[in-house]
């Protein structure tokens, strides 16, 4: 099994001058913290008013003990100093959260694309749903949807942010336990938000679904994380920020904004799972697709911008296409894309001028996000040979395709006369999946396949041949999927919408249900090629960490210059 | 841009002077197509804001050179249907199913109607095409089992068969094995006689006069002499090859042994009259309507 001590080992110290060991601050404080909260955690367990909270109350107890545990035994086994910033002259960097997040997105990946496909094939298929409360779809969707995007792609988010903000910033992360409290914070409260979904704990916010004591503890975890980012910024030995660390840092600072306009919610009970938000109506629908649309625009598309200005230049060893395009189209996304939510509520009680304001932003920012799509295929210029012998930057590569292709058909789906036939259809899937396996996943896929040999400091990747195979599964996977569901949404859409001459609905629901029936099929069979390319890798990476480059086949270095 | 620009040497561009962790950044200007598209949408949407309703005002709102509401559309859409259906769909609630036969736009009024009605609340138990299912009778065909009447239909459909409803269709298919009434045997007989009364083949050594004696005792009481069936009781014709639960041996033995009560349930009060009429007006005009 994957022990501990991959992520764990003690970076290379230099021989300390004797100097007495004392607890850090950070240390004796965090571990009183914790040790009150497994206390409290204690306490709310026993006076639980329901089960899935008296559960988590008491996860929460039992995890608040294991984190004292963790800095007490982690003290013991230090050395009297902490790692320092530098070792003669160049920048120590903190590899071990990252080696963690980068272990962990693999594992809610594959969670998360399996979840994924049980619930198509309960789609295709609703017998496999047996019966059973907790694996109706009503729950595993939720599931699936906040594996993928934040357990999966959080982790990817936040494991690359630390790996590309330390070495553009020539600077090692700021805090000894704060990147350790970040990524297994994080990871805590995708626990408790996902087994909460099991037990039927949700508030029935889309992408929002976590109920308010998993809210409150995301929203500590994340203050963390814009600190950590932050601070490493601010002590950078570079003169200037990387463009990467504009979007990592827009990412971060819009979430944090989004989290909390869309969640302020009262509890029941302080001993409850149960909460009511604050927001009603359509203020509250508003709010929901401000925050929705924006975890696309700011979740799933800066920090993804991010990793592809710092992976792409990397591996193609090119320098980014342009500087002027970075700045601008930066600045017009992050500007426009706070607007388009509304698009989201088209033809619903959402007044008509906000409608418009939805629409109208939607189409300004197609632009800006080729802007993005420009820079990372046009840094390609000269080095488009690498495409034939490097699968990984095929795929970061194909990954920008998709990009483009995906905020082409947003801002067209935006429009009222489109989205009145696409909305509520499978179209809507489609297109979220083009965006969330082409671009969001493989560029994570590519990023990750850099990533691993550089943090665990070997030569190269186990198997590019297994890239490979990957990178063509996983394609094939998204085409079956993303085609059906055009299909599908389509036909779904004109089937909704044709009326007799008398004014009645040509077809009832459940013929249009039985019309899809084969589009399901396909959609799930893409899905679980998806899947595989992704078990794939990570055998893959596995290797690579176990016993490195298999075989010398990439002619470019794949070591990072230094 | 600073001293240590430098021009790179596949494209030409000088880069900006900046590196991080040995990315350059070339200082391409921006594409002019970019440009220009960016530039056009943003003139596209500043139009869209002068012709629709767009921006908030301090307690109203922009309203657009015509004055377009998405409400105003419904209102258009709502009153080209009135015109379409015109008085007919009041004349609906009003009518008697016989009234509706006479009047030909009426008919086709309820029969659009209610297949709509059909599609969302029949189909899921009898099929989108009424074909049904085992246990839920095909509509399609002249077999009824509480009768093919219009009026008979629309009773069906009101009170549903023992639905609960005050009123509902009652008799159920006894238990002959479950109850004691009938020795496991006897039951093998007498599903065989049931079969051999549509022609179907039954196992050998199988005693067709003591099969007659059963049938006779037990079953004729409902479903009638030579099993013609009763739709006083909803007791099936088994004479006719139209099965509900299936003719296999086995399914007859199941049937006969522990009964069968199919429930259909009442839509009074879940739908209005006018839905309900509509609705039998549409079943009747499936195919068996008598």
């Amino acid at each position: 099994m994957f022990s501990g001590c991959v992520f764990f080992q003690r970076e290379s110290a230099m021989p300390q001058p004797s100097i007495s060991k004392t607890m850090t601050t950070g240390e004796s404080g965090l571990a009183f913290i914790f040790a009150v909260t497994a206390f409290l955690c204690l306490i709310a367990s026993a006076k639980a008013l329901d089960a899935p909270f008296a559960f988590h109350a008491a996860l929460s107890a039992a995890a608040s003990l294991a984190a004292v545990f963790f800095i007490i035994n982690r003290y013991y086994d230090r050395p009297a100093a902490l790692p320092p910033a530098e070792i003669n002259g160049r920048p120590n960097y903190n590899m071990g959260p990252i080696k963690f997040t980068a272990f962990m997105a693999m594992f809610w990946g594959i969670a998360g694309f399996l979840v994924g496909l049980i619930i198509a094939s309960q789609l295709a298929w609703p017998a496999l749903n047996f019966d059973l409360p907790w694996i109706q779809f009503g729950r595993l969707r939720p599931l699936h949807t906040s594996a993928v995007i934040f357990a999966f792609g959080g982790n990817v988010l936040i494991g690359t942010s630390f790996y590309v903000v330390q070495k553009s910033c020539r600077a090692r992360l700021v805090g000894d336990l704060a990147p350790w409290f970040v990524v297994l914070g994080y990871n805590y409260f995708i626990l408790i938000a996902g087994t909460g979904y099991l037990l039927g704990v949700t508030q029935s916010k889309e992408y929002a679904e976590p109920e308010w004591y998993a809210d409150l503890w995301l929203t500590i975890v994340w203050v963390a994380y814009l600190l950590v980012f932050l601070g490493t910024i601010i002590k950078r030995k570079e003169p200037h920020i990387f463009v990467a660390n504009w979007f990592y840092l827009a990412f971060i600072v819009t979430i944090a904004v989004l989290h909390l306009g869309n969640n302020p919610a009262l509890p029941v009970s302080f001993f409850g799972s149960k909460s009511y938000i604050a927001w009603g109506g359509i203020q509250d629908a508003m709010f929901q697709w401000w925050y929705g649309h924006n975890a696309v625009g700011f979740f799933l598309t800066a920090g993804f911008l991010a990793i592809m200005y710092y992976f792409i230049p990397k591996r193609a060893e090119r320098p980014v296409y342009s500087y002027r395009l970075s700045i601008i189209h930066f600045w017009a996304l992050i500007f426009l894309y706070i607007w388009a939510g509304p698009h989201h509520l088209h033809y619903t009680a959402l007044p008509d001028w906000t409608q418009t304001l939805g629409m109208t932003f939607s189409i300004m920012l197609w632009m800006p996000s080729w802007g993005g799509m420009i820079n990372g295929l046009m840094t390609l210029s000269g080095a488009w040979d690498k495409l034939r012998t490097d699968p990984v930057l095929r795929m970061l590569v194909v990954s920008v395709a998709f990009y483009g292709m995906s905020t082409f058909e947003g801002p067209m789906m935006s429009i009222k006369v489109v989205n009145s036939l696409s909305h509520y259809t499978d179209w809507t899937i489609g297109h979220v999946h083009s965006g969330a396996l082409g671009w969001v996943g493989f560029v994570s896929f590519g990023a990750l396949y850099c990533l691993v040999p550089w943090v665990w400091n070997r030569k190269g990747l186990y198997s590019l041949k297994l890239v490979n195979w990957h990178f063509w599964i996983a394609t094939l996977g998204i085409v079956l999927y993303i085609s059906a569901m055009w299909v599908s949404g389509i036909l779904q859409g004109l089937m909704w919408r044709a009326y007799t001459s008398l004014g009645f609905l040509e077809y009832s629901f459940i013929e249009t249900v039985e019309a899809m029936h084969p589009f399901y099929i396909i959609r799930a069979a893409g899905g679980a090629l998806f899947l595989i390319g992704a078990l794939i890798m990570a055998y893959n990476l596995w290797m690579t960490v176990r016993v490195g480059e298999q075989e010398v086949q990439m002619p470019v270095a794949l070591q990072p210059a230094e | 841009m600073t001293d240590h620009s430098e021009i790179d040497s596949v494209t030409g561009r000088a880069t900006t002077g900046h590196e991080w962790d040995g990315i350059k950044e070339l200082n391409t200007p921006l594409p002019r197509w970019w440009v220009i598209c960016f530039y056009l949408t943003i003139v596209w949407a500043v139009a869209y804001w002068v012709v629709y309703p767009a921006w908030p005002l301090i307690s109203s709102n922009t309203t657009g050179l015509f004055g377009y509401s998405s409400r105003a559309d419904v209102a258009v859409e709502l009153a080209n249907l009135e015109k379409i259906r015109g008085d007919k769909m009041a004349a609906l609630g009003t009518a008697s199913l016989a009234d509706i036969e006479k009047d030909p736009a009426l008919l086709a009024l309820a029969r659009a109607k209610g297949k709509t009605v059909f599609g969302d609340n029949c189909a899921p138990c009898h099929g989108s095409g009424a074909a049904g299912a085992k246990g839920f009778p095909n509509l399609n065909d002249d077999d009824w089992l509480w009768g093919g009447t219009l009026d008979q239909i629309m009773q069906t459909i009101q009170f549903g068969a023992r639905s609960g409803h005050a009123k509902t269709h009652e008799g159920q298919m006894l238990a002959f094995g479950k109850d004691g009434v009938l020795k496991p045997e006897e039951i093998v007989t007498v599903a065989n006689y049931v079969r051999s009364l549509s022609g179907l083949s039954t196992r050998k050594g199988y005693d067709a006069a003591k099969g007659e004696k059963i049938f006779v005792d037990n079953c004729v009481a409902c479903h009638g002499d030579g099993g013609k069936g009763n739709q006083e009781l909803g007791a099936p014709n088994l004479t006719d090859k139209i099965w509900l639960y299936g003719s296999d041996e086995a399914v007859l033995i199941e049937t006969i042994g522990n009964g069968r009560a199919g429930v259909m349930p009442a839509w009074e009060g879940r739908l209005d009259p006018a839905t309900i009429k509509a609705m039998a007006v549409y079943v009747h005009s499936l195919g068996g309507g008598k």
